[in-house]
């Protein structure tokens, strides 16, 4: 247990820093990159190839508006995002986030113009390295997303739509968009690992699929039992047999009106969903890891020599920014992430009796090794159950909060104390666990020899009802299913306690 | 493990347009809306600039399955200073339960609406919407007229072909002044105090060859101050500036009795609202002046044309000879190019018809480019048929019967056809 841990060994020190003037060039990008690259060989950071795109504020707040990636499909609602962002950024109220890093091979990072040099250094390492590294290492990205066609794909879904445009008209591929959009939390699989996309294969296969899928859905509806039959097939028909998670795979494959460029809409959305899945996930370990190497990387060259006083100020302050916690309020990611991984390491290397007796597995143990376990095994639900220290929930100060609707008051349930460590872990955890974050909704039933109606079925988590929203989901469930909807909110005992329909509207 | 680096600086400007669009497409109503209350709002002369635009944020919402309020939910929040288990806190008012937690529900506050401005093109394709124009016309409209180089001083960047030498070949030499006078002084006092030195045989060698040496230093230096440095260059400056044609002044003349109410203002305003926009692409200056009248005639100002009203008859005559009378004091028709718009009821005193008639004949017409007369109500009385016959004797003077906005634009139409020709 007791090895001692050497850090990687250093190059010599440098005879003299990098230049670090405070505009960049071209040639000084390469060169801090190549730097920022060794260091991070050292520590044995895996990554995919990087490119590194320098833009404008104005292209930042593009990327932004399509949820980060550089091209996307067209939508209404990305140009209210542009609006948005451009007026915020216009009125100073937000500074654009200085990276946004896309989650493809090569790994796409964005440079703003604007940015001095340590800033594009400070990008560099905390994209292009952490980001990078996480991508291409945490075991959901691997399961659920295929950074080698993400972009291809995209580009594929933007050409679709347009032509669909062309064909049926810019309002009906918006209003499928719309119904779409409203699904797409619930049109993901959260258990089953899909087939990866692959551009040539999507092409290749969409018109096969489109007339088989078409005839699949002909099918269900025309083998439909007799009325004869009904009283005795009554228990053994149900459809789908399973309740299914995954609300847009099963309009994809079942809804009886849709037309096959349709289908293909649903599918579009409901990938480009599937691929941000692992992200919604992630965002404490991504942050965490990404901003942990950035601290890290810069901080070793400034020891080998490499960075000048200057340098090192300009970073720690934006570095400091992205890592402060205001007390009370929501926990900051970036904060709470960088402390955790800065804590497992320094359980790994000065663990104290109170740490040994909490992670007897890793206190002790190579740092690199245990965070590079932690990168690739978690998610932030399970990195919290297992990682957060009663160290780290003390000097946060955290405190839980259960709010009870049926309570006049709040109740503070655990503090930072022996007696509410444990509980004080748990509920963070599943604070951050998607399926208790996002109501649980599945497909329940069809009624396949009635009036074809669909019934999702909404199973009531610690009696916490929907939003109003709901209503308005579900006339877009109405409009892609194309007969009545039946949204049935149970209690863990099945027991109905709230019902509400949509119908299509009829045009 | 770099692959590269792109420089994307210049290519996808302007990506997010094709969202733009639709987003405005989504929200045309309200943006109609908020066009027709700045055309209300506006002065004729503002017309072509942007407009901000709210949308309320409800309808701009993107509904998805949430959890609501209600329930048991637990939050971990950080920072705690006083509290210890069991503590009751009492609920914060406002949105139960909305801090922390996962789901970032829109209401309580943040509810203010969404704004967002439109550009002067966009505006102005609202406000073309209603009114129906061709295409061709719209592009007429909306461009801003032909540009013109003008010499406008010395800048410190351009192209090579607008180097002005005179002028970088000054600044080098006062550069080269500059920089130089301490060396040259410093220069010409060792060679004083050499040539002192040289003059007195007790000076030791090591003296002299040292004054020599600062002197070599110094011609070595001043040697070093580049001829001609790129911050010397200066280069002629030129900007673009609008080039239309000469000077025009219009003039509205407006029914303001009783029977003209808002709404038919509202049309009237859009129809002067057009041939303004139309003379200030022609015209390097275009005046307005405003001359309402019932029984008698006053020129007003904007404000007053618009949002006066008076009862009582109507003698149109009354207004055409006001304006017979300011061409005549302020606008020589040599000098200007003079429009007249005239909108009204169709109301008039019996008699006055005929001499109106006259009037527009024998004086006001030779005088005007162009005469447009748009009546914003049904039926022919005395007026219209008088005016018929004028029309048909002068290709100049156009007149229409108006419901609608979409109606203005034919009035002008023969006048839009001649510019596009030309």
């Amino acid at each position: 247990m007791s090895e001692v841990v050497s850090p990687p060994a250093a190059t010599t020190r440098a005879a003299e820093p990098l230049p670090c003037p405070s505009e960049w060039t071209f040639e000084l990008i390469a060169t801090y990159h190549d730097a920022i690259a060794r260091t991070a060989r050292r520590f044995g950071l895996d990554t995919y190839a990087n490119q590194l795109e320098i833009i404008t504020a104005e292209q930042m707040m593009d990327a932004y508006a399509s949820v980060g990636m550089p091209v996307n499909y067209r939508h209404w609602s990305f140009g209210k995002q542009f609006i948005a962002t451009e007026r915020s950024y216009r009125r100073g109220q937000m500074g654009l986030a200085y990276e946004i890093v896309i989650n493809s091979d090569p790994c796409i990072s964005y440079l703003m113009e604007e940015n001095t040099l340590p800033m594009q250094a400070l990008v560099i390492a905390h994209a292009a390295y952490g980001h990078n590294s996480f991508f291409k290492g945490n075991y959901l990205f691997r399961m659920w997303t295929d950074a080698s066609s993400i972009i291809d794909y995209l580009v594929y879904a933007r050409t679709y739509i347009a032509e669909c445009e062309e064909q049926h008209g810019i309002e009906a591929v918006e209003q499928m968009l719309d119904s779409c959009h409203a699904l797409m939390d619930h049109g993901v699989d959260r258990y089953r690992r899909p087939q990866k996309l692959s551009l040539a294969q999507e092409k290749v296969r969409r018109s096969e699929r489109e007339v088989y899928l078409q005839q699949q859905v002909n099918d269900l509806w025309r083998t439909l039992p007799k009325p004869t039959d009904r009283k005795a097939d009554e228990s053994r028909v149900r459809f789908p047999e399973e309740p299914q998670e995954n609300i847009l795979y099963f309009i994809e494959k079942h809804a009886p009106l849709l037309e096959p460029w349709q289908r293909e809409v649903v599918r579009i959305v409901r990938k480009v969903a599937q691929y941000f899945y692992p992200q919604r996930q992630t965002q404490i370990m991504n942050e965490g890891w990404a901003t942990f190497w950035h601290y890290t990387l810069l901080n070793s060259m400034y020891d080998e020599g490499l960075l000048t006083d200057g340098f090192m100020l300009e970073f720690l302050q934006s570095h400091t920014n992205v890592v402060t916690q205001p007390p009370g309020g929501r926990l900051n990611p970036y904060a709470l992430g960088f402390a955790m991984m800065r804590d497992i390491r320094r359980i790994c290397e000065s663990p104290t009796d109170e740490d040994k007796e909490w992670f007897p597995d890793i206190a002790g143990s190579d740092w690199q090794k245990t965070l590079d376990y932690a990168m690739r095994n978690f998610k932030d639900e399970s990195f919290i159950g297992q990682f957060l220290s009663p160290e780290l929930m003390r000097r946060f100060r955290l405190f839980a909060v259960r709010d009870d609707q049926s309570q006049p008051e709040l109740e503070v349930s655990a503090i930072h104390d022996g007696a509410g460590y444990r509980q004080l872990r748990e509920s963070l955890a599943r604070q951050y666990d998607i399926n208790h974050r996002e109501p649980n909704i599945q497909v329940w039933s069809v009624d396949t020899r009635g009036d074809r109606s669909l019934t999702l079925r909404h199973l009531q988590q610690s009696g916490r009802p929907l939003d109003d929203d709901a209503d308005e989901v579900l006339k877009h469930v109405a409009r892609l299913w194309g007969f009545r909807v039946v949204l049935e909110s149970v209690d863990a005992n099945g027991r109905e306690l709230k019902r509400s329909e949509a119908f299509p509207a009829r045009d | 493990m770099l692959q590269q680096i792109i420089d994307r600086r210049l290519s996808g400007k302007n990506k997010s347009i094709g969202n733009r669009e639709r987003f405005l497409k989504r929200y045309r109503e309200q943006i109609r809306d908020a066009v027709q209350r700045a055309i209300g709002e506006r002065s004729i002369r503002d017309i072509d600039k942007g407009e901000t635009v709210t949308v309320p944020r409800k309808d701009l919402s993107e509904p998805s399955f949430r959890h609501g309020s209600g329930g048991v939910r637990e939050h971990v929040i950080p920072g705690n200073r006083e509290y210890s288990r069991g503590d009751r806190i009492e609920r914060p008012k406002g949105g139960a339960g909305g801090k922390g937690g996962g789901n970032a529900s829109p209401d309580g506050e943040g509810e203010d609406d969404f704004a967002f401005s439109l550009s002067r093109e966009e505006f102005m394709h609202y406000f073309f919407e209603d009114l129906a124009l061709p295409n061709l016309v719209r592009t007429q409209l909306a461009e801003t007229p032909e540009f013109k180089f003008r010499r406008a001083g010395f800048t410190g960047d351009g192209t090579p072909n607008n180097i002005h030498v005179l002028r970088s070949m000054r600044g080098a030499l006062g550069r080269r002044i500059a920089l130089g006078s301490e060396h040259r002084r410093k220069l010409a006092e060792l060679r004083v105090m050499l040539a002192e030195a040289r003059r007195r045989p007790e000076t030791p060698a090591k003296d002299i060859a040292l004054f020599e040496d600062e002197i070599d230093r110094l011609v070595r230096r001043l040697r070093a101050i580049p001829y001609l440095d790129p911050i010397d260059l200066r280069y002629r400056n030129r900007v673009r500036v609008p080039q239309p044609v000469s000077k025009a002044v219009m003039f509205c003349v407006m029914d303001v009795s009783g029977s003209m109410d808002e709404a038919r203002k509202d049309i009237a305003k859009r129809f002067f609202i057009l041939l303004y926009l139309f003379l200030t692409r022609h015209y390097e200056r275009t005046e307005v002046v405003f001359i309402r009248h019932h029984t008698q005639a006053d020129e007003v100002n904007e404000h007053d044309f618009f949002h006066a009203t008076e009862s009582g008859g109507t003698v149109v005559s009354s207004a055409l000879l006001l304006m017979q009378d300011i061409i005549r004091a302020r606008y020589p028709s040599g000098e200007w190019n003079i429009y007249g718009a005239q909108a009204s009821d169709g109301d008039n005193w019996g008699q006055d018809s005929a001499k109106c008639r006259e009037l527009l004949e024998t004086s006001l017409l030779p005088l005007v480019r162009y005469f447009a007369y748009v009546q914003v109500a049904e039926g022919e009385q005395s007026l219209w048929e008088e005016y018929t016959r004028v029309a048909a004797d002068n290709p100049h003077f156009a007149m229409r019967m108006i419901a609608g906005a979409a109606d203005i634009y034919p009035v002008f139409r023969d006048l839009f056809r001649k510019e596009a020709a030309t």
